[in-house]
């Protein structure tokens, strides 16, 4: 590409490429187009051979003025995927495998049918669903921070500008500094990493400091389990994220930023190294952009993997080099930060609504959401949910559309127990939360938090005890171990845990819990620890008769921990057929003498000798009548 | 500096806006307990979280030690909240601590142990597993034993600050999080120079010298004749360990108590001292008579000798090849002071007591010794002989103060001799010889004031006969690698410098008594910054009562040279008090897998 140094050529090869992407989609060029996600989890289930495949057909078949293949960022719906989506039908094809790519060539592309069986279906109503926003799962989402994703080839310049790339920078780049930062200010955006911090007010703060060297860091040092947000936006549209940091740079006075991205997120890496070459290549990154007398370079900073590190003290002790572990504040970042200059960290999220402000104005940004947390909110929709993915949706929805409408409900008709949000640090909320307007301070209000947008939903099946201790688990081994309560108290707190998941607890342990959960989140020194408790909080303040269960009556009411559960066939259910017992691993399930309930000849109920048990759980699964229960 | 107004505990204070919250209530005359805070943030900072105290409108409680007061702050220490977090932390730090205190080496130096009284911690409040423990005891100088460890990190940043080495350091994390040289390998198989820094500002038993005490009980216990040399520094610190204030001269309850614990003969390592600068200043005038490799680099810090060979061993032929004077004395005592006894080497058992961890190595080294005995059987740190007097029964404040050292062939000493224990003492001591040997007459001030102090490095230019001597001194070796890569570059202008390893020199070594303020509540504040002026100030006194004040005016020096080494630089000196270096890693094979 040529390199563009003015705004008015910028302008001229955006209506070029805004163009041609229009006549993409609405098949005006009269091609077909075939666009494969190019998200981790579908890359994972082949979706990469699944468009190789596809480019190599249009290839062998002579097709490539009827047709084209690109890959594109995450859909969303991850359960879903691997995704084909073909233009200008708007068609989803879901569940793709590479034997169905010759029927694509073959049916759509060339006779241009649609293939039924690929359509997904509606759990409720049955019916098959052609287009992408006629599905209950896209219904209430809205993109703004996923803006792109699924719809532009990450890996190219040409078509993140022609959807709107630079526009806000470009407007940005005539306003003062302050008026920047009073434009993000007035859009109400919070930090989206987890604590909800004012981003306009972090700004403000680092502008304010006279220092000739200043630092933009973005966070993608994503780390709680199930959470995605940050890697599909990088992986969908990473010159969304570089144009909010470089929006962030211009208005606090910085020419340099660094991207923190965990290195378990190799192809985000590798897409934003390529935006970054190209962008340097074209002249938007680098000296004096647009003519503007701005300049701005990005550097990529993998980092090893330590959840601490998403912790911003942490995550700039390890761009330096350091052990990632949290520096006490004051001093905050934005006065003193990465190699002792005001720094400003932001999340990938929060960056990548950054262009959005700019482009369309805080104004409008503000109209979203509830009143003290303004735009929209990705989550990572996950655990006991029938659609699971990546969900963005305005501030305020509530937690029965995220779970009902947008996730589907629970499967199984099982009953909903709780959903966890904020990860480690977050904690549970119930029942009685379901109607709840998501947004930071209810969140917080109820015990819980907002973090960075993981939500695993669960079930009645899941026990209250074990989840805490889950959360534990993950805490003590990614503790940095710097600070007392956080390395000694959480391991001390997963050990009474797991005495009590041993059936083996007794009520002192509860107060002895209790007592340390609050000093971890009093004493600690980072965010880290002074969340950690919080799933221990947070079940045991909504869940206490679970507890109380396990130490006084040694019983898991869920049947998940295994020392207080034992399994059962029922007698009048066992039909005697002994499958359970042939797949027994350690053959404790005999036949008795007792004549089965359906009085079929020479059929005896079986029993399992809940002493050699191991519980394995290999006979529930094999009983087909429903016979075997755990108690 | 502009002043805050602040409230502890409800009364108004005014302090200095820069101060931390734990240094303004230290001022206004609280103590808040801590552990891992230590000299202005040369430590893991606000990691043991024992010094919370609540402030108003603060979120949580706060780590005391690096938040900073400003106007209007209100503090509360005794709050019940605040009493109640500090005292958990204490009883998680105990709960992962190897409690066995009663035979912990750290006996009454445990500030874990002192907090834990402070705070009012319970015992067993909280119980569980222990992070798996590293014991290395495979360094002749000091050991590390994990299970000990607090984590608080001061021997990281001590390692750095004073040798710029950094040797510790965090290896994993969480609960299994230990302090180690990097891949938690062995001091004897890592680039430590085994100083002792770390030792010194370890708050628990984590970090100790290796003990050499039954060694000596046993070599008095066997029947030998056991010889003790009190290297100069010992006298500066060694009242501290009973009690009395920094800056007290110990040297006569010292000598008393030495003779009471059955030693042999009592010397002063002053002798060697003034051994040392004979040849090392005879050393010096013939580099430059002879165009031999200049600057002459002093060897009398077996830290600093380490620190040489594995970082700049291309500087092996800049350093002098004299022994340290510990090692010289003692190859004198098992030849020279045998012959004229009529005592073979072997019979005799020869323990330097000395401010050093280092030189436990050292006098392991091949070179310091014949093939069938070594110069120097033990060495004891200061703090270990303290240990020895107490164990002894002898009560230190009751020791007469009229005994002298032993006067028998090796006993005495010139103020020069005296000064080596503090940096810049070495330089001067040879100054005055060199002076002498150059112009046949003694230097009229006899103080080189020039060399004196503890800046990071000195440097003067003295004018001797007209030959313009250039010279400079330095201690840590943080500081003296300045010097080091001048003299790599080739740009260094000096003739001759003087390097301790332990900054301040063996006044602050790393077997010289703690000084935490904590455990001496009748020293001032500011203690740490004045303890090593106020050693110092005790070996300076001393050489100023001394009536010799030159090595080359010692007699029995000038008999030593009369009846048994010739002169110095003599074929017998060259065997006896000089040695070799090795570069690097050759003498850490391990260290090349």
């Amino acid at each position: 590409m040529e390199k563009i140094t003015t705004e008015q050529r910028l302008e001229e090869l955006t209506a070029q490429y805004q163009k041609r992407l229009g006549e993409k989609f609405s098949g005006k060029d009269g091609k077909k187009h075939l666009v494969v996600c190019g998200g981790t989890g579908c890359l994972s289930s082949h979706s990469g051979e699944i468009l190789e495949k596809l480019q190599e057909l249009i290839k062998e078949k002579g097709l490539e003025d009827r047709a084209e293949v690109n890959k594109v960022g995450c859909f969303g719906f991850c359960s879903q995927g691997p995704f084909v989506k073909v233009f200008p039908e708007d068609r989803l094809y879901r569940m793709v495998k590479l034997s169905d790519v010759e029927r694509i060539i073959e049916e759509d592309v060339i006779n241009g049918n649609c293939i039924e069986d690929l359509l997904y279906v509606d759990p409720q109503t049955h019916q098959k669903v052609e287009k992408q926003e006629d599905i209950e799962f896209y219904k209430k989402q809205v993109r703004i921070a996923l803006h792109g994703c699924s719809f532009i080839n990450p890996e190219k310049i040409e078509e993140a500008l022609g959807y709107g790339a630079f526009q806000g920078l470009r407007k940005a780049l005539h306003m003062s500094q302050q008026e920047v930062v009073d434009e993000v200010l007035a859009s109400g955006i919070r930090g989206r990493g987890g604590g909800g911090f004012p981003t306009g007010r972090k700004w403000q703060f680092a502008l304010a400091q006279q220092n000739e060297e200043k630092y933009v860091v973005c966070n993608g040092d994503e780390g709680d389990p199930g959470a995605f947000m940050d890697r599909s936006i990088l992986e969908g549209n990473p010159v969304g994220v570089i144009e909010g940091m470089m929006i962030a740079g211009y208005a606090i006075g910085a020419k340099n930023g660094y991207f923190y991205v965990r290195a378990e997120y190799p192809i985000a890496v590798q897409r934003l190294r390529i935006a970054i070459r190209e962008l340097e290549e074209i002249g938007l990154l680098g000296d004096n952009i647009l003519g503007s007398g701005f300049s701005f370079r990005c550097h990529i900073r993998e980092g090893a993997g330590a959840f601490v590190c998403g912790e911003e003290t942490a995550l700039l002790n390890s761009i330096e080099g350091k052990r990632g572990m949290p520096r006490p504040r004051p001093p905050f970042p934005a006065v003193k930060g990465l190699w002792g200059k005001p720094t400003i960290v932001n999340n990938v999220e929060t960056l990548a609504n950054i262009p959005y402000i700019l482009r369309e104005g805080a104004a409008k940004f503000a109209t979203m959401g509830t009143e003290k947390s303004k735009g929209t909110k990705v989550f990572a929709l996950g655990g006991k949910v029938n659609n699971v993915g990546l969900v963005e949706v305005p501030m305020g929805t509530t937690l029965r559309e995220l779970i009902f409408d947008i996730g589907g409900g629970i499967p199984g008709n099982k009953k909903f127990k709780a959903i966890q949000t904020g990860g480690p640090s977050g904690g549970c909320l119930t029942e009685k939360d379901l109607d709840t307007e998501i947004d930071f301070d209810t969140l917080v209000a109820r015990g819980s938090m907002m973090g960075s947008g993981g939500a695993i939903v669960m079930d009645e099946d899941n026990c209250m005890v074990d989840v805490a201790k889950f959360y534990m688990e993950f805490i003590c081994d990614e503790s940095c171990g710097k600070c007392t309560p956080c390395r000694i108290g959480t391991k001390r707190m997963l050990e009474i845990l797991t005495k009590i998941c041993n059936g083996k607890g007794e009520e002192q342990d509860l107060e002895d819990l209790k007592e340390l959960a609050n000093a971890t989140k009093t004493n600690s020194l980072c965010a880290l620890g002074q969340t950690a408790a919080n799933p221990v909080i947070s079940t045991m303040t909504n869940f206490p008769e679970e507890y109380i269960a396990h130490v006084r009556d040694h019983k898991c009411p869920a049947h998940v921990c295994k020392s207080m559960m034992e399994y059962h066939i029922m007698p009048e259910k066992c039909i005697g057929c002994g499958l359970c017992a042939r797949n027994c691993p350690v053959q404790c399930i005999t036949k008795t003498d007792k004549p089965t309930a359906n009085g079929r000849p020479n059929m005896f109920v079986h029993e399992i000798n809940t002493k050699k048990c191991i519980k394995c759980g290999a006979c529930i699964s094999n009983c087909r009548f429903g016979a075997i229960e755990k108690r | 500096m502009s002043l805050v107004n602040i409230k502890i505990e409800g009364k108004d204070y005014q302090v200095d806006s820069s101060l931390t919250v734990l240094e303004a209530c230290r001022k206004c005359g609280y103590i808040i307990p801590s552990l891992c805070s230590w000299n202005k943030g040369e430590c893991s900072l606000a990691s043991c979280r024992v010094c919370l105290v609540e402030v108003k409108g603060a979120r949580g409680l706060v780590a005391s030690c690096v938040y900073p007061v400003n106007e209007g702050m209100e503090i509360s220490i005794s709050s019940q909240r605040a009493l109640e977090a500090r005292r958990t932390s204490v009883e998680l730090l105990l709960s992962n601590h190897q409690k066995n205190c009663l035979q912990c080496e750290k006996e009454g130096h445990c500030e874990l142990l002192k907090v834990a009284e402070l705070v009012g911690a319970r015992d067993g409040k909280y119980q569980g597993s222990m992070t798996e423990p590293t014991v290395d005891e495979l360094a002749p100088g000091i050991k590390r034993n994990t299970a000990k460890c607090i984590l608080c990190g001061r021997c990281i940043e001590a390692c750095k600050k004073a040798q710029g080495i950094g040797i510790l350091g965090f290896e994993k994390r969480g609960f299994k999080t230990i302090v180690a040289p990097a891949q938690n390998r062995s001091f004897a198989e890592s680039p430590c120079l085994q100083c002792g820094q770390c030792v010194l500002v370890c708050p628990t038993g984590a970090l100790m010298e290796q003990s050499e005490i039954e060694k000596v009980d046993a070599a008095i216990k066997a029947g030998k004749k056991v010889v003790c040399q009190v290297a100069p520094a010992v006298r500066s610190a060694i009242a501290e360990e009973f009690g009395e204030k920094i800056g007290t001269n110990g040297t006569k309850k010292m000598i008393a108590a030495l003779r009471r614990l059955g030693f042999y003969r009592i010397f002063d390592v002053n002798f060697g001292a003034d051994l040392t600068i004979m040849e090392e200043a005879n050393e010096l005038l013939h580099r430059m008579n002879n165009k031999g490799v200049l600057p002459q680099i002093t060897s009398c810090s077996p830290g600093w000798i380490n620190y040489m060979e594995f970082f700049y061993p291309e500087l092996i032929p800049n350093v002098s090849t004299c022994k340290s004077p510990h090692q010289m004395q003692g190859a004198i005592t098992k030849t020279y002071f045998a012959e004229k006894h009529g005592l073979k080497a072997e019979d005799i058992f020869v323990v330097s007591i000395m401010p050093c961890t280092a030189k436990k190595y050292e006098k392991t080294r091949k070179d310091q010794g014949t093939d069938t005995w070594q110069d120097v059987d033990a060495v004891l740190t200061t703090r270990e002989i303290a240990k020895m007097i107490k164990r002894a029964g002898i009560a230190w404040n009751r020791l007469p103060e009229d005994e002298e050292w032993d006067q028998d062939l090796l006993g005495q000493y010139s103020g020069a001799g005296v000064i080596f224990g503090v940096t810049g003492g070495v330089m001067e001591a040879a100054l005055r010889t060199a002076y002498f040997a150059l112009t046949g007459k003694e230097h009229e001030a006899i103080k080189f004031e020039q060399v004196r102090g503890f800046n990071d490095i000195k440097d003067a230019e003295i004018d001797i006969n007209g030959t313009k001597v250039r010279v400079a001194v330095a201690s840590g070796m943080r500081e003296a690698k300045k010097l080091l890569d001048q003299i790599k570059e080739g740009k260094s202008p000096y003739h001759f410098i003087e390097i301790m390893c332990c900054p301040g020199g063996c006044i602050n070594g790393g077997g010289q008594p703690y000084v935490k303020p904590l455990l001496l509540p009748n020293e001032d504040d500011d203690i740490r910054e004045t303890y090593r002026a106020k050693r110092a100030s005790v070996l300076y006194s001393e050489d100023e009562r001394q009536v010799l004040r030159q090595s080359h005016n010692n007699p029995d020096i000038k008999k030593l040279y009369d009846d048994f080494l010739g002169a110095p630089l003599s074929e017998k000196s060259e065997e006896l008090l000089h040695t070799s270096y090795v570069a690097d890693r050759e003498r850490y094979p391990n260290l090349k897998k």
